[in-house]
């Protein structure tokens, strides 16, 4: 059963790729993303993160308030890359984009 | 859970921290640092025997640079060592399956690198003339052969390119488990998220003393110490005293949404440090320089590489312009002034190993560095690279420069 519960649809990752993640002994959340794959597809986790932290925080005792999201990884939503490319693109970028970002990425990216 | 599905296997690596054994009071080898070095040489250490090794990694598995490379593999180089270096770790990465039970999805649909100056022209005619007497099947090719090979490029402005169809890429992640697993099951200890915060050298009175290593999780003391740390390796070696040449910076990467599989090589053009290919499950993923960044080893994602990667990419591959980005991270590269690694001890501190400054290609060069680094650390006789790349050569400025570096 467990093989046909989906719980990332990009990317085809089942409950049962989960279990076997943490089965493994894979406990952080970077690692079961890593492992199966989950929010890395479209989406980037805005569907599945939840799902996946809730079953986490069920199959390992872990509060829920413990569990932190993986690192989110821009853009936020898709973007062709004709937008990214075109002419006053790199107007976007602030002065201040090395520290913004850094502030809020960290250290860990 | 339905009967009909599989038992979960058992855990074999990387237990979690809340459920960790607790770190012996010693080991053989510490090895510090879980990224492809380090746990490369773990395998083969023990591999040959020598298993009683304690691998210590700050973070999850695949945290640093071994998680967040492009996955290339290449041949060309621009000095005869690195590239027979390379030909023996791709026959290394083809046998990995084999040895080690995991399937790194290696697919070898070569290395296009493109030139746009008479200058660059000759120095892929230069480095393709060596390669092929060492054995490399690189010819130099017309830009209209180049279109050949990837009918999508704009090639309007280059001169020519070169380009070896046994280069190819793998997926990073399996590559780590694989050697994780690999050293584990042959006793291998792996600590994940245990920060090493200072370490002991072996007493003055005392020459086949331990060293301790002091860690977040408790010490652990050591017959040797490895310093793999890759980016983070000067901080370590800052722990015993030793200044490290090797320096972080910043590489971004970006991956798009998955397309039908066309692209075969890895494309790269000189000078810019642009580079893509097309992973096993469809997406475009590279990388192109920020020029002029200084040393850090944040790795924050900026809107800056997202534009000039996202231009480098649309004048490369018109069609691409209309592909989705679907996300973008980054990396350190740990970067030495000649472009080779730093190895063996440093003077004056026996039994603290060096395995650092591989300038973003450590990934690739993980299979062939680790076999060599155990078979010396085994008892076998020192490869040549223990002599070239010490770290005493930059004090003696006798370096021989690898020039072939994507960024």
């Amino acid at each position: 059963m467990s093989g046909k519960v989906i719980v990332c649809r990009c990317e085809d990752v089942t409950l049962h790729d989960v279990e076997h993640t943490l089965a493994r002994g894979y406990r952080d959340i970077e690692e079961v993303k890593r492992y199966t794959g989950f929010g890395t597809g479209p989406c980037q986790g805005k569907e599945c993160l939840r799902v996946v932290a809730c079953l986490l925080a069920e199959r390992t005792g872990v509060a829920p308030s413990a569990i932190a999201p993986f690192t989110t990884r821009p853009p936020i939503a898709s973007v062709p890359l004709r937008l990214l490319a075109g002419p006053g693109a790199e107007d976007l970028t602030s002065a201040r984009d090395d520290d913004a970002t850094d502030e809020d990425h960290g250290m860990a990216g | 859970m339905a009967p009909r599905d599989p038992p979960p296997p058992t855990p074999t690596a990387t237990p979690g921290p809340a459920e960790q054994p607790a770190l012996p009071a010693r080991a053989e080898t510490v090895v510090i640092g879980g990224g492809v070095i380090g746990l490369a040489i773990a395998w083969n250490l023990a591999r040959l025997g020598k298993s009683d090794i304690v691998i210590l990694e700050r973070s999850y598995l695949a945290a640093g640079a071994s998680g967040r490379n492009g996955g290339g593999i290449r041949q060309q180089w621009s000095t005869e060592l690195n590239i027979r270096l390379m030909q023996e770790s791709v026959a290394l990465v083809k046998r990995f399956t084999a040895d080690l039970g995991i399937n790194v999805w290696l697919r070898q649909g070569g290395y296009l690198f493109l030139a746009r100056t008479d200058t660059e022209r000759g120095f892929l005619e230069q480095n393709a003339a060596l390669q092929q007497r060492c054995g490399v099947g690189t010819r130099v090719l017309t830009p209209a052969e180049a279109n050949e090979i990837v009918p999508e490029l704009d090639v309007s402005g280059f001169a020519a390119a070169a380009y070896n169809p046994s280069d190819g890429i793998l997926f990073p992640w399996p590559f780590l488990w694989g050697y994780a697993d690999g050293a584990v099951k042959l006793g291998a200890r792996l600590h994940c998220f245990t920060d090493v915060t200072a370490i002991d050298r072996p007493p003055a009175n005392d020459a086949a003393g331990d060293f301790t290593v002091h860690t977040s999780r408790g010490a652990i003391r050591a017959h040797r110490v490895i310093n793999a740390a890759g980016a983070w390796s000067p901080e370590i070696a800052r722990l015993v005293g030793v200044e490290l040449p090797d320096r972080p910076v910043r590489h971004e990467i970006l991956s798009t949404e998955p397309l039908k599989p066309f692209l075969r090589p890895m494309v790269s053009v000189l000078g810019t440090g642009l580079y893509f290919s097309q992973s096993m499950r469809g997406e475009i993923v590279g990388g192109v320089s920020i020029h002029g960044d200084r040393h850090t080893l944040a790795m924050g994602s900026r809107l800056k590489f997202l534009t000039t990667m996202a231009r480098a990419l649309c004048e490369l591959v018109p069609q691409f312009g209309e592909v989705q980005v679907l996300r973008q991270w980054a990396g350190p590269y740990d970067v030495t002034v000649d472009g080779n690694p730093i190895l063996g001890e440093p003077p004056g501190l026996p039994r603290f190993y060096l395995c650092c400054g591989f300038m973003g290609h450590g990934f690739m060069m993980a299979p062939v560095i680790g076999k060599y680094y155990g078979e010396w650390l085994a008892g076998g006789k020192p490869h040549e690279i223990f002599d070239k790349w010490t770290l005493a050569r930059f004090a003696s400025g006798q370096l021989a420069k690898e020039t072939f570096i994507i960024g």
